[in-house]
């Protein structure tokens, strides 16, 4: 194939994956969307199949083979509350394969056409140290989320004295080997390089909490985009270029809309140690009235049969106890007694971007039951009960009261403002920013105590028996 | 005695050919660096004007992306996650050329491997999007 041909070939896929993203404005175009984007990334494999530098073809075919096979099963198996997991672990697989084919071009360069071994330009070596690194850090980055998401590392932010320093240390010296390596091109230079980056990306995490996991994985999402970026300049390559930028930016957006949705600084959740200081209660005055009206499910049930609006507010918590079935048979008895039923979700609810739209979706909830933050906070003054199931701090209305709170200026949920609320939780106990929250408190709200699979299950019987 | 001139005729040859392999291995070294100054020398002069012509290329994909983005449904940002992450393996092409040439060597290692990595992101990434989009329903009725 000439090279203006794999150039136009390049610019056609590129098109693909920016009309892939458009796609995702609407549920209904989306399909089509994803549909594009795997024309895209055909089009760029067999144009690179095609190119000259490329005549065997065995081990390209053995390595799709088994890459597409436990891609597929993996794809197909994963449950959708593990979605988080997932994602995080094909960031790290990025990043791995970003560090791989940088050290590919630094040790055969005539193939990218950048030199030859042990003579490679400048430009071609900075360029290649800085997808190195951000490959590197996306790498071992995402392998500690995954651990914590997943719970094999616990999920509290891993603080110690000098941590900040250590981490500016580490990355001056970084600096400082590129600066070595690109002057020198010592392949010893190059693997120190890969493995400080994988050392920082450990360090990078670890000191952020659960509750900022959203944020973390969009973080890496972005990362993993830059560093197809920077390969793509190693290696000259359109494609690339573009797709990582497209991904980088929007990974960027993702953080962003996440720090907005808790009214924190990107920087303040990068510093990490959210979820340790405040472990006490913050609200300290009311401690002597705390009494809370405890539910059972056949009141809750009781009360939503004589409903004329319902609003659901979920959370982590109905995606931890796998309730989001449960939840929508209920919803569905609602309905059938004409009962309104819509559900409200907050930006950061669950721990990735979105991931209560996907849960309620697989769990048949219709899309256009379901809102988001700003739609539908006008909608709860008017609704007669707020089923707050698994949810806490995007509800609590001390971000709005309280400016010594850590959540202060947080936008939330106002389900105070619906006639009775209801909230399904296992125990009083605060949410992950270690806030009480007034609500529980307030003589319109019941707490309904328990696993809120379970709960929900007993509401339907409820019903039934009524 | 012919014998012997032969053997000394034929040492001679060797000797001369030994010379002459050290002199053609020089010469390819020789040629080697000049291939990579000029390599170096091209990025500098021609190269760094395509240098610049890659940062417009990332630039504008930037501001492409961010408008794309921005556009997408805060219900769709897990889809979305999970699509970009699929088309961020598109480094796929850089791992083709260095598991391509017809000889192994420690490039080509790398390469495979970046294959399967990839590759395990390409059809896992798409296929998760599309089990996740095909959920995605309008009320019936």
């Amino acid at each position: 194939m000439s090279e203006n041909l794999s150039a136009f070939a390049y610019l056609i896929a590129s098109v693909c994956f920016i009309m892939a993203l458009r796609g995702l404005s609407s549920p209904v175009t989306a399909r089509r969307g994803n549909l594009l984007g795997m024309a895209g990334m055909t089009i760029a494999i067999v144009t690179t199949l095609a190119s000259p530098g490329v005549m065997s073809f065995t081990m390209i075919l053995i390595g799709m083979l088994i890459g597409g096979a436990i891609g597929t099963v993996v794809a197909l198996k994963i449950k959708m509350t593990a979605l988080p997991e997932l994602v995080a672990a094909f960031h790290s697989l990025v990043g791995l394969a970003a560090v791989l084919v940088a050290a590919a071009a630094y040790y055969e360069p005539q193939a990218y056409g950048i030199g030859v071994a042990g003579n490679i330009p400048i430009g071609s070596l900075i360029e290649m140290s800085i997808g190195t690194v951000i490959g590197a850090v996306t790498f071992t980055g995402s392998i500690i989320a995954f651990a914590k998401l997943q719970g094999t590392m616990s999920g509290a932010p891993v603080v110690f004295a000098g941590q900040h320093a250590l981490n500016a240390l580490l990355g001056l010296l970084l600096f400082g080997l590129i600066f070595w390596f690109v002057g020198d091109q010592n392949a010893g230079l190059f693997w120190m390089i890969v493995l400080l980056s994988c050392l920082m990306g450990v360090l990078i995490i670890i000191p952020i909490g659960g509750a900022d996991m959203p944020v973390v994985i969009s973080m890496l999402n972005s990362y993993s985009g830059w560093a197809a970026c920077g390969i793509g300049f190693t290696l000259s390559n359109p494609a690339l270029i573009v797709t990582g930028a497209l991904v980088g930016s929007s990974g960027a957006i993702l953080s962003y809309i996440m720090c907005k949705g808790m009214n924190r600084s990107f920087i303040s959740v990068i510093l990490g140690g959210f979820g340790t200081e405040n472990g006490g209660p913050a609200a300290g005055g009311e401690d002597g009235d705390k009494t809370v009206r405890r539910g059972s499910a056949a009141d809750a049930a009781f009360i939503m049969k004589n409903a004329g609006s319902v609003i659901i507010v979920p959370g982590y918590g109905m995606a931890v106890a796998q309730a989001q079935h449960a939840l929508r048979e209920m919803c569905d008895m609602l309905k059938a007694e004409g009962i309104k039923v819509s559900y409200a979700i907050h930006p950061v609810a669950g721990r990735m971007p979105g991931h209560m739209n996907v849960l309620l979706a697989e769990a048949n909830v219709p899309y256009d039951e379901v809102f988001e933050l700003d739609s539908i906070n006008r909608d709860f003054p008017s609704a007669d009960v707020a089923f707050v199931i698994g949810a806490n701090d995007v509800t609590n209305p001390v971000a709005k009261t309280d400016p010594d709170s850590p959540i202060y200026g947080m936008p939330i949920l106002d389900v105070e403002n619906a006639g009775t609320v209801l909230f399904v939780k296992r125990s009083l106990s605060p949410g992950y920013a270690g806030v009480d929250n007034v609500l529980f408190y307030r003589d319109s709200t019941m707490m309904l105590f328990g696993d809120a699979k379970a709960m929900c299950e007993g509401i339907v019987n409820a019903m039934d028996a009524m | 005695m012919a014998t012997d001139k032969v053997i000394e005729g034929a040492a001679d040859l060797a000797n001369n050919a030994k010379a002459l392999a050290a002199q053609a291995e020089a010469l390819m070294a020789q040629v080697n660096q000049l291939a990579g100054q000029l390599a170096s020398q091209a990025q500098q002069s021609g190269g760094g004007d395509s240098f610049v012509f890659f940062v417009m290329i990332f630039v504008l994909s930037c501001f492409v992306g961010y408008y794309v983005v921005w556009s997408v449904t805060p219900a769709l940002h897990s889809p979305l996650m999970s699509l970009t992450n699929a088309i961020s393996s598109v480094i796929i092409v850089g791992a083709l050329i260095a598991a391509g040439p017809a000889d192994l060597s420690l490039a080509k290692v790398f390469g495979f491997f970046a294959v399967i990595l990839a590759s395990v992101n390409i059809f896992g990434g798409f296929i998760v999007s599309q089990r996740m989009l095909s959920m995605f329903k309008k009320k019936t009725n």
